[in-house]
């Protein structure tokens, strides 16, 4: 066991690496940062001087073990957009994203299991059918679209929601909170169902399929028998039944919910760490963007861990003395 | 039936809202555009949004208007001092109080003018004939320069006057350096003497500004907007969908494609005006060969007669009509219609003749035309990709086939001030009103301090001498005189080929009385509610 653990984490760093080395290599075709640095009356003496002090003239492996070399005492840099330190920057923007992530990440295992739960059981019922038919959209529209579609019906026909920002924050330390005024909860509303909608259907279509299936199983035929309930039945026995998969699913795409928030926030110019990645992007701020990735990584890195040590816990079968355990 | 109901609701609201945001929120604006200012500190950025910002809470010694013509600010008068045409004589306002509470003193401008002169300032450039700023008295400062500069005051608009004690307790004396690792006080804090003060900042997310109670133009101008709630907003379907749903009051950036959508709305309205932004094509006339073409040996552009077939072959009609939806302003010369020498007849622009364009390729022995590369940026002009697709289909028409690269301007910009492409999209604005600018940058031959966005590689030793001239020529009409004959000589040999100015278009409610400003810079001690 521990010796499976210490290779995964030296497995990890590796893959870390790798990422930031790959991250550094593509910077430069994302553009010259000193362009949009300094005004159009520049002179070439001043791009050399600004060149040069941020050390873009060295190769990218040097300027990568650079910024390895300070990332590891914490300095993350400055940004060049904003002049200000990336790590400040980066805490500041965070919980918007993480507070957006929960919420969508809420609303998809909500809806997702009940939904799904609901498809199993009325199969062929019309409202199962019409669940079915509508949550294909959810897969195959575009996140931008969807968010589009939801801002012009409920924010400029009916006027309800807000199309766009945060609402209202409070400050708890440094967390700064939507979650405790109404304009805050009004304004996560629409970007929580756009970034949720797709692992929603995700989700609803496992959970209904893995019912489908735990459903035809003998043992819930014996519980029929029995003259057990259905509600018994249906939610005792079978959905516990069907939950592994949904779990290991949920928890992977926990991870893209926070790293893909990048669209939804742009649509809906939600303050968090997606947008400010697009904005450094348009900018080539390096440093906010090197941080970024790599903050991603460490995140699907860390959870891909967490999901590998939990299958230990999870499924007795895979440590040493398996033991004997069935229904 | 049901549509006259809607119509009586839609009315009944209007009217309801209307009413309730005349009382309830007459004075406070909430602004929007695509992007953010990108830091407080007057002198490290120069760039539209961050001056735009910066011009509520700050002020220069003279001020662009809402015409964008000077006017005083926070000078009372200028003047070249008598006997010596290297000095300006700059009279300021008595009684000016920064929001701090702090007099304005000849002192303040003589700190700010020389922290906008420090190697990490972005507006030193604008500075560079200033040899030194002194302060006279308490309120008259004279700058020197080198050599007469007639047009030194229209290079100071943007030029933002701190107070020195503010700055030097706060220890911003000097503008941050890019690799200084930390944030600088000014960067979110600011101490100015604008009709508006700070009240709170985060980057990328909201600004609110609240009126200054002790401005000194009080009574000079309308000053009726007391809170201003600035929030950019980047996607520009949201930005729309924000003022449509009523939850901004004003928009800059409005998509050319939503113009009629937001002008069409009930309590919406759009005004718009010609921008100072021309947009044109760069071709490489200098080189003796391209790097980008398929003629060896040659440089096809630098035969006059293929450059005049170009300018010839670009239908600028069907490029506002389609591409722009009527929103350009076509044009036969490279700078805006505010700029100091330009005239109705260098506007004109020729009619697409693709007959006569191909009869003049077939005279310079291009009859079979030839292949180049258009270098073009998709993210820095309205529609910007869109009208050199257009160009490669006119082009074609003459032979010329053109080979388009679209891409990011943080990739685009390099080429053409490291003059590796010979076919390029550019637009440019004359912050300064002046031809010299223009000259300077894009006519002149490349040298350290001039030419610098010179792509075309035009160098004529003539015309340098000319533009070298402009700068300490104090006679004015003679100075007019030479900027004419420069124009004619860049409209004869055709170095660029102009395309159109851009408009700007601003979406705001009808209650707002507000006029569009050339620059982009709205100037809200302007603004007036109906």
């Amino acid at each position: 066991m521990l010796a499976y653990v210490i290779r995964r984490v030296f497995q990890s760093i590796f893959v870390l690496l790798m990422v930031g080395l790959v991250a550094f290599s593509m910077f430069r075709f994302v553009g010259d940062p000193v362009e949009n640095l300094l005004g159009q009356e520049r002179t070439q003496a001043d791009i050399e001087r600004v060149r040069d002090q941020l050390g873009l003239n060295d190769p990218f492996p040097v300027q990568y073990v650079k910024f390895l070399g300070n990332a590891l005492q914490g300095n993350l840099g400055v940004s060049y957009r904003q002049g200000r330190p990336v790590s400040e920057i980066i805490a500041e923007r965070a919980p918007a994203t993480l507070e957006l992530a929960g919420v969508s990440a809420l609303f998809a295992v909500v809806f997702g299991i009940g939904l799904g739960v609901f498809t199993a059981i009325r199969r062929d019922g019309f409202m199962a059918n019409f669940i079915m038919t509508t949550s294909l959209i959810g897969v195959s529209l575009p996140t931008f679209l969807i968010g589009i579609l939801l801002i012009y019906i409920f924010a400029v026909e009916l006027g309800w929601l807000p199309s766009f920002g945060r609402g209202e924050t409070v400050k708890i330390g440094g967390w700064s909170t939507g979650f405790l005024t109404e304009s805050g909860l009004k304004a996560i509303i629409l970007p929580a169902i756009t970034l949720g909608l797709y692992q929603m259907t995700l989700i609803m279509r496992l959970v209904r399929s893995e019912m489908l299936e735990v459903l035809r199983a003998d043992y819930i035929k014996f519980a029929r028998a029995r003259g057990l309930s259905t509600r018994a039945i249906n939610f005792g026995h079978a959905l516990k039944n069907t939950l592994v998969p949904v779990i290991t699913v949920t928890g992977l795409q926990i991870g893209s919910i926070i790293a893909f928030a990048i669209i939804t926030e742009t649509v809906f110019q939600w303050p968090g760490v997606g947008l400010l990645f697009i904005n450094a992007i348009q900018f080539v701020d390096i440093p906010v963007m090197a941080a970024y990735l790599m903050l991603i990584s460490v995140m699907f890195v860390l959870i891909n861990l967490i999901v590998d040590l939990l299958y230990f816990v999870i499924d007795p079968r895979l440590s040493a003395g398996a033991s004997t355990r069935g229904h | 039936m049901s549509s006259k109901k809607k119509l009586l609701g839609a009315l009944l609201t209007t009217a309801i809202l209307a009413g309730s945001s005349a009382l309830a929120s007459a004075e406070t604006l909430r602004w929007a555009r695509a992007g953010d200012s990108l830091t407080l500190d007057p002198h490290s950025q120069n760039e539209g949004p961050t001056h735009a910002l910066s011009q509520q809470i700050y002020e220069p010694l003279i001020s662009p208007d809402m015409e964008a013509k000077p006017i005083p600010a926070l000078a009372t008068e200028w003047m070249v001092k008598d006997g010596n045409p290297n000095v300006w004589v700059f009279k300021l306002r008595e009684g000016v109080k920064f929001h701090g509470g702090e007099d304005l003193t000849a002192e303040d401008v003589v700190f700010s003018f020389n922290r906008a002169k420090m190697e990490s300032s972005d507006m030193k450039e604008l500075l560079v004939t200033i040899k030194e700023v002194r302060a006279i008295d308490d309120y008259t400062v004279e700058m020197e320069t080198e050599g007469p500069n007639p047009i030194l005051p229209n290079n100071l608009t943007n030029l933002f006057i701190m107070d020195k004690g503010w700055a030097e307790a706060n220890d911003v004396a000097k503008p941050a350096e890019f690799d200084d690792g930390e944030e600088t006080y000014a960067v979110r804090n600011a101490n100015g003497t604008g009709a508006f003060m700070l009240e709170s900042r985060e980057p990328d997310t909201k600004t609110v500004l609240k009126a200054n109670p002790d401005y000194w133009g009080k009574g000079q101008f309308p000053l009726e907007v007391t809170e201003i709630i600035y929030t950019p907003i980047q996607n520009a379907a949201t930005r729309v969908a924000a003022l449509l749903s009523g939850e901004v009051d004003l928009i800059q950036d409005v998509p050319v494609q939503d113009i009629d959508r937001v002008a069409n709305a009930d309590g919406l309205k759009v005004g718009n005006a010609p921008q100072n932004r021309t947009i044109f094509f760069g071709i490489n006339s200098g080189d003796a060969d391209l790097e980008n073409d398929n003629v060896e040996g040659k440089n096809p552009f630098a035969d006059l007669r293929v450059r005049k077939a170009m300018n010839m072959a670009i239908d600028r009609d069907a490029i506002k009509q389609v591409v722009m939806r009527g929103q350009s302003a076509p044009t036969g010369v490279i700078m805006p219609p505010f700029v100091n020498g330009w005239t109705p007849e260098l506007d004109v622009y020729p009619k697409a003749d693709i007959e006569a364009a191909k009869a003049l390729m077939m005279e310079a022995g291009y009859g079979d035309g030839f292949e180049v590369t258009l270098h073009c940026p998709n993210d820095r002009y309205v529609n910007d990709e869109a009208i050199c697709q257009a160009a490669v289909g006119m082009m074609g028409k003459i032979g010329i086939k053109a080979n388009l690269v679209a891409q990011t301007k943080a990739n685009h910009f390099p080429l053409i001030s490291g003059k590796t492409t010979d076919f390029y999209l550019l637009g440019w604005g004359v912050p300064t009103f002046d031809s010299e600018y223009v000259f300077n940058f894009l006519v002149h031959s490349t040298t350290d301090d001039r030419g610098s966005w010179n792509g075309s590689r035009f160098s004529n030793p003539e015309v340098d001498t000319m533009i070298q001239s402009l700068g300490s020529e104090v006679d004015l009409d003679k100075r007019n005189e030479t900027i004419a004959k420069i124009w004619q000589v860049v409209q004869d040999e055709q170095i660029y080929l102009p395309i159109h100015h851009q408009v700007l278009n601003w979406g705001m409610k009808s209650s707002i009385d507000f006029p569009v400003q050339p620059e982009d810079q709205p100037h809200f001690k302007f603004l007036k509610f109906n």
